[in-house]
């Protein structure tokens, strides 16, 4: 695989006013990649994707797209990146067919347009205009726009919001494709399924900051601590049991009954709690190792639910 | 994580989705008169598509023309009344495209991000103006073929050369357009939509259109021939009625206009 940056963003800092959307942020994206930008909404996901395409100028910083510079290179950096906004950026009297059409002119080498309007199944769309469309056929059409001219490197601003469980696997399908294809993808995200499902790097970001990255593997093994789960007779003696325990486990009763270990769980920390158990006559019911998730990541990260 | 990359370009077939190597990269921006030639047709039929637009340039244009040269409302002078008016509706025809058709059109593009994405398309900025402009021009010149088509009818003897008329169309055309844009890049699009409508209306009245300036009170006169719709139907009356060569006074005022108005949209225009 090829190490090179398609995207290199160091110290970028992005100010509204007095607000601070961007924060010192540092990103990198590996040509050929799949790279997931997550967090809540308000975290600079959009501000930090737009400084990228050339919307905003930063107010320090560097950002390389494509070893070029966003804002001073745009003519040249534009042809070769493809851009899918959160929303709009349809004439509203425009049908489907005839936007993607149009975008198609814009470019030399454009895909096949009537295959791709049936790969994403927006052949419904018919004579309807733009602003008569489900938003699902929006998202799909803005989709369809930021591909057809055979870029190298796809900027996707939350693809599959408010998308159906249908339409968020094709678009899915399709981002596969892309990257199988050798396309560089940056997509943002707010679903930590979806950074799982799509991404070889994750950056999370936190308050106009990076708060990790790497890959999903890397992120739910690394720091993390994991978590032991049973359920048995209220109101234990868990002091007991963390005496039993190595030390920085912890231990808690989340309510009436169900209980917390938390900490390095291996077999050894196992068999420490179900010995416990049996020496106080417990039945462990439902006892469970889990496995880190993103959102259990993030929550440590940053002490917030991501969908916020 | 390894990849398999599949970066054969020439495999896939003929660009067809589906396929391995279909989306392989081939990135690359059209010849730019083709990006202007198919933004502009591309704008055009938008204009043409759309109800309002329409009523503004043609059907409104058309039914005053046809209205006041058949109905004595209007007292117009010694004149045939179509002779006095038809220059004036074609002066109109100009405002309603690239002002008021121009400013609405453009305010809501702006809104609805059909701006942003396009500026992160290979058209460069100044391909999409140039495509825009082109768009009025060819509305106006269906719309003129259709206003003189009428006027024809209604008996209408033009004097004077084409050469003086087309420059004053160019220079009306640049003034309303230069206005229209700083209108739609600096308002909200709901404000200019409300605001072009009543600048149209008001200059429909005030602006030499349908009633003679010489109709107002004189303090007023001075005022009204100053604006760009009363300089174009005035200049464009001097040339089609009384067969004046190039009314220069009038094309000052338009160029001025056209300056102050494309100098500003220049400066404040917000693209989103």
């Amino acid at each position: 695989m090829n190490n090179e940056s398609a995207v290199r963003v160091r110290g970028l800092v992005k100010r509204y006013g007095a607000r601070t959307a961007v924060d010192g942020l540092d990103l990198d994206v590996r040509t050929g990649t799949v790279t997931a930008v997550l967090g809540p909404n308000g975290a600079g996901k959009t501000t930090t994707v737009e400084t990228c395409e050339g919307y905003r100028r930063a107010d320090s910083g560097t950002v390389r797209v494509l070893g070029l510079d966003p804002v001073a290179d745009a003519s040249r950096l534009r042809p070769r990146i493809g851009v899918m906004l959160q929303s709009g950026g349809v004439y509203s009297g425009a049908r489907a067919d005839e936007m993607l059409r149009h975008m198609a002119k814009l470019h030399a080498h454009p895909l096949d347009v009537d295959a791709l309007i049936e790969r994403l199944g927006l052949g419904s769309c018919g004579r309807t205009t733009y602003r008569r469309l489900s938003g699902g056929q929006q998202q799909r059409l803005a989709l369809a726009m930021a591909v057809v001219g055979r870029p190298e490197l796809v900027f996707l601003d939350e693809p599959t919001a408010g998308l159906d469980p249908q339409a968020r696997r094709a678009t899915w399908n399709l981002v596969r494709e892309l990257r199988t294809d050798g396309v560089t993808v940056v997509l943002t995200t707010h679903f930590m399924d979806e950074a799982e499902a799509l991404a070889d790097d994750v950056a999370i970001i936190d308050a106009g900051r990076v708060a990790a990255q790497g890959s999903p593997e890397q992120l739910c093994r690394g720091g993390a601590e994991n978590t032991l789960r049973f359920t048995g007779r209220p109101g234990l003696d868990l002091g007991s049991l963390l005496k039993a325990l190595p030390d920085g486990t912890a231990a808690a009763e989340l309510t009436p009954g169900a209980y917390r270990i938390s900490g390095t769980v291996d077999p050894q920390l196992l068999a420490t709690v179900t010995s416990w158990c049996a020496q106080h006559g417990v039945m462990p019911d439902g006892i469970s190792v889990e496995r880190h998730t993103l959102e259990d990541v993030f929550l440590e990260l940053t002490g917030k639910e991501l969908r916020s | 994580m390894t990849a398999e990359v599949t970066t054969d370009r020439t495999s896939g077939g003929p660009d067809s989705p589906g396929g391995r190597g279909t989306y392989a990269p081939r990135p690359g921006g059209a010849p730019v008169a083709r990006m202007i030639a198919a933004q502009a047709a591309l704008e055009t039929r938008m204009l043409l598509r759309n109800g309002e637009q329409l009523l503004l340039t043609v059907i409104i244009p058309s039914l005053l023309l046809v209205l006041f040269s058949t109905v004595d409302i209007v007292d117009t002078g010694e004149d045939r009344a179509v002779d006095f008016l038809a220059p004036g509706v074609l002066a109109l025809a100009v405002m309603s495209t690239a002002f008021t058709g121009q400013a609405i059109a453009t305010g809501f593009e702006r809104r609805y991000g059909v701006l942003k994405r396009l500026g992160a398309s290979p058209l460069p900025r100044w391909a999409l103006m140039a495509a825009k402009t082109l768009s009025v021009l060819v509305t106006e010149v269906l719309q003129i073929a259709l206003l003189t088509l009428i006027a024809f009818g209604l008996g209408w003897s033009p004097r004077g050369g084409p050469v003086a008329v087309a420059v004053l169309l160019v220079a009306g055309t640049a003034a309303f357009s230069g206005l229209g844009l700083l209108m739609a890049g600096t308002l909200r699009a709901e404000a200019t939509l409300a605001a072009a409508n009543l600048v149209f209306l008001l200059l429909l009245v005030g602006g030499g259109v349908i009633v003679p300036l010489d109709r107002f009170p004189e303090s007023a006169q001075a005022v009204l021939s100053l604006l760009p719709i009363s300089a174009l139907s005035d200049g464009l009356r001097d040339v089609l009625r009384d067969g004046a060569a190039m009314p220069w006074g009038e094309l000052g005022i338009l160029t001025g206009w056209s300056v102050l108005g494309l100098a500003a949209a220049a400066r404040f225009f917000r693209w989103e």
